[in-house]
């Protein structure tokens, strides 16, 4: 099946390679102006998938020259490796000397791969951009992070004295995570958030200290950033 | 004083001023408004502060002390809060000479449990001077002040001591936000005794509260002093904390008439100073621990004291009192533990444009 795609593929460029072997001027799908403008100086040939979504620019070649074999071969494997990996318009550029491709997805930036083997690592969301559900979800991850640390801080549990880092520190204020990390005199040594929040635990609230990497460290920290985000440092004040 | 309070009154004075020049000290302390009589006033520093303040607006009369927010929690008198108490107690006992009576602001319990009001009696049981109770919303909102009244008393009331006339308010009054999602009592406190609360329920004195005063007040000539106990500030400083009354402006409008009102409120833990046409605001200290400044709606003539060093339960906390000069007028003072005192009088007030900005928290 997936060679008979294959096959289908192919067919489908040498068609366009035949037909559409278009000047670089009105071959105008892509409209990055510096692509036009490159296009006046070099020689270059556009070919546009059947899809008409990838494109690749080959340079060194002029329009309507017939491409070497060899040449016409790798543009036509850029081609359908570019269609196998997504749907999005991607434009490519090869240039003369083949020693590297510059890809553009959706209009964005070129970056520089090596060879095609390399596209799947340089367009890591898959060139998709972000769904509305998976924005959701990650948005839902964060809050619920965020929330096990707005319960810790209201709630005695971290202490053993029935007190909580809100009575003194309402909606976190007086944290001050951005002054972090930070020489506390009293410690005798530069610490960072989190040994202030175990010390606030083990001394106003008698509880026993945690782990650096307890979840619920990381929940009450999490907190505090987010509850403090934005605030603006006040060097020596804090 | 008896000896062992002004030991460590005198070491706190002079470890507090080592570094200052007494010249350096006294001109800071008259800029600050305190006026000082004698300048033996370092070597006599156990002496009251507030005595030695010598003032335009009528010599100082008498003197009350207060107590506030201890927020009690029912784990017996080892527990730190109950041990700030208990040091706020002594501290007053130690007073040389009393004050002619002590006025709690307050907070005694942080649940509204049975256990702590009576953890609470029994700690302020030995105060030798006759004790004036308000009620704040953590000793209210678990059984809607049952306990408290019973122990304690109405919650609302009068009485004229020298002259001035003394109200105390429930100003903690919020509307229902109960029964409609059938909360639990301890629900109900824990709703209440949230600070940052986002879905908190703004205080108010209510409308029964407010003809009573108007009653109250119907009955005391526009000449004599007035003094005002209310848990939160009568006035509009930040509402995500409460540190708020939703009607302060219609309170405010039935003491206009007076010519000298001073409100005193708890709540806010910290030093807090205001006015508003005729009306003086203090705020008094907590013995259990300080409240940072709200972001925003300081008033003006505020000086703050300083942030608290966590590292010690005694920074930032306290108790205080208040001299009544012969014409109404209120002197300050916050005895700020470990600190020195923080005397806001009169005097400063009236001159008081030296607005100094604080920290940003
Ligand atoms: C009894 C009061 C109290 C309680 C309860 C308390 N703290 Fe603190 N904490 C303080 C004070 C006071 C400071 C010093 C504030 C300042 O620097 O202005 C402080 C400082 C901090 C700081 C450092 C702030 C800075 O400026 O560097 C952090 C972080 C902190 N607390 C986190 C917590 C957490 C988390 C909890 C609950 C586990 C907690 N605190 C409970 C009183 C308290």
């Amino acid at each position: 099946m997936k060679l008979l795609y294959k096959y289908f593929l192919c067919f489908c460029l040498c068609l366009t390679m035949i037909t559409y072997s278009a000047k670089a001027e009105d071959g105008s799908a892509y409209d990055a102006s510096h692509d036009v403008q490159l296009s006046q100086e070099k020689a270059v040939q556009i070919v546009t998938a059947c899809d008409g979504r990838k494109k690749v620019i080959v340079e060194g070649c002029n329009e309507g020259d017939v491409m070497p074999e060899q040449k016409a071969r790798k543009v036509a494997e850029l081609l359908m490796q570019l269609m196998e990996f997504c749907e999005e318009e991607i434009t490519a550029k090869l240039p003369k000397t083949e020693m590297f491709i510059q890809l553009s997805i959706n209009g964005m930036p070129y970056v520089t791969v090596r060879d095609a083997e390399e596209i799947p690592l340089i367009l890591v969301h898959g060139g998709k951009s972000h769904t509305e559900r998976e924005k959701k979800v990650w948005a839902a991850e964060m809050d619920r992070m965020i929330n096990e640390g707005y319960a810790l801080f209201h709630n005695p549990s971290l202490g053993k004295n029935g007190i909580s880092c809100d009575m003194c520190h309402p909606d976190a204020s007086n944290t001050h995570p951005e002054t972090y990390p930070k020489y506390q005199t009293q410690m005798n040594k530069a610490v960072l958030l989190r040994d202030m929040i175990n010390w606030c635990i083990e001394n106003p609230m008698e509880g026993e200290k945690l782990a650096e990497d307890d979840s619920k460290m990381k929940a009450v920290e999490a907190y505090i950033l987010s509850a403090r985000a934005g605030k603006k440092l006040d060097p020596g004040k804090h | 004083m008896n000896t062992k309070h002004k030991e460590k009154n005198e070491q706190v004075q002079y470890s507090a001023l080592a570094g200052v020049s007494r010249r350096e000290f006294l001109k800071t302390t008259m800029k600050a408004g305190v006026f000082i009589a004698s300048s033996d006033y370092l070597l006599n520093s156990s002496e009251n502060l507030v005595q030695l303040v010598a003032m335009k607006q009528g010599k100082e009369e008498f003197l009350f002390a207060y107590i506030s927010d201890s927020h009690l929690l029912a784990r017996g008198k080892e527990h730190r809060f109950a041990r700030a108490l208990i040091k706020a107690v002594e501290d007053v006992n130690a007073m040389e000479p009393q004050p002619d009576f002590v006025f709690y602001g307050g907070d005694l319990a942080q649940l509204g449990l049975r256990e702590e009001l009576l953890l609470g009696k029994d700690i302020i049981a030995p105060l030798k001077p006759k004790v004036y109770m308000m009620v704040g919303e953590h000793d209210w909102y678990y059984d809607m002040g049952e306990a408290w009244k019973e122990f304690f008393g109405k919650p609302t009331y009068s009485f004229d001591h020298k002259g001035v006339h003394f109200i105390v308010l429930n100003s903690v009054i919020v509307e229902d936000y109960w029964s409609e999602t059938k909360m639990s009592p301890m629900e109900r406190m824990l709703f209440m005794a949230q600070l940052d609360n986002p879905k908190g329920r703004p205080f108010t004195v209510g409308e029964e509260q407010r003809k009573w005063l108007k009653e109250d007040l119907s009955r005391v000539g526009k000449g004599t002093p007035i003094v005002v106990f209310s848990h939160s500030p009568l006035y509009k400083y930040y509402k995500p904390w409460n540190f708020w009354t939703d009607d302060a402006e219609e309170v405010q409008k039935l003491l206009a008439p007076f010519k000298s009102v001073t409100v005193i409120h708890g709540h806010t833990h910290q030093v807090l100073t205001n006015k508003i046409k005729n009306i003086v605001f203090h705020g008094i200290l907590s013995t259990a621990w300080p409240w940072p400044y709200a972001p925003e709606g300081i008033p003006k003539l505020t000086i703050q004291m300083d942030r608290a060093d966590p590292f010690n339960q005694f920074d930032g906390t306290g108790w205080g009192m208040a001299g009544i000069t012969s014409r109404g007028k209120v002197n300050k003072t916050y005895n700020l533990w470990d600190r020195n005192p923080m005397v806001v009088s009169y005097e400063k007030l009236l001159s008081g444009k030296e607005h100094v900005a604080g920290h940003s928290y």
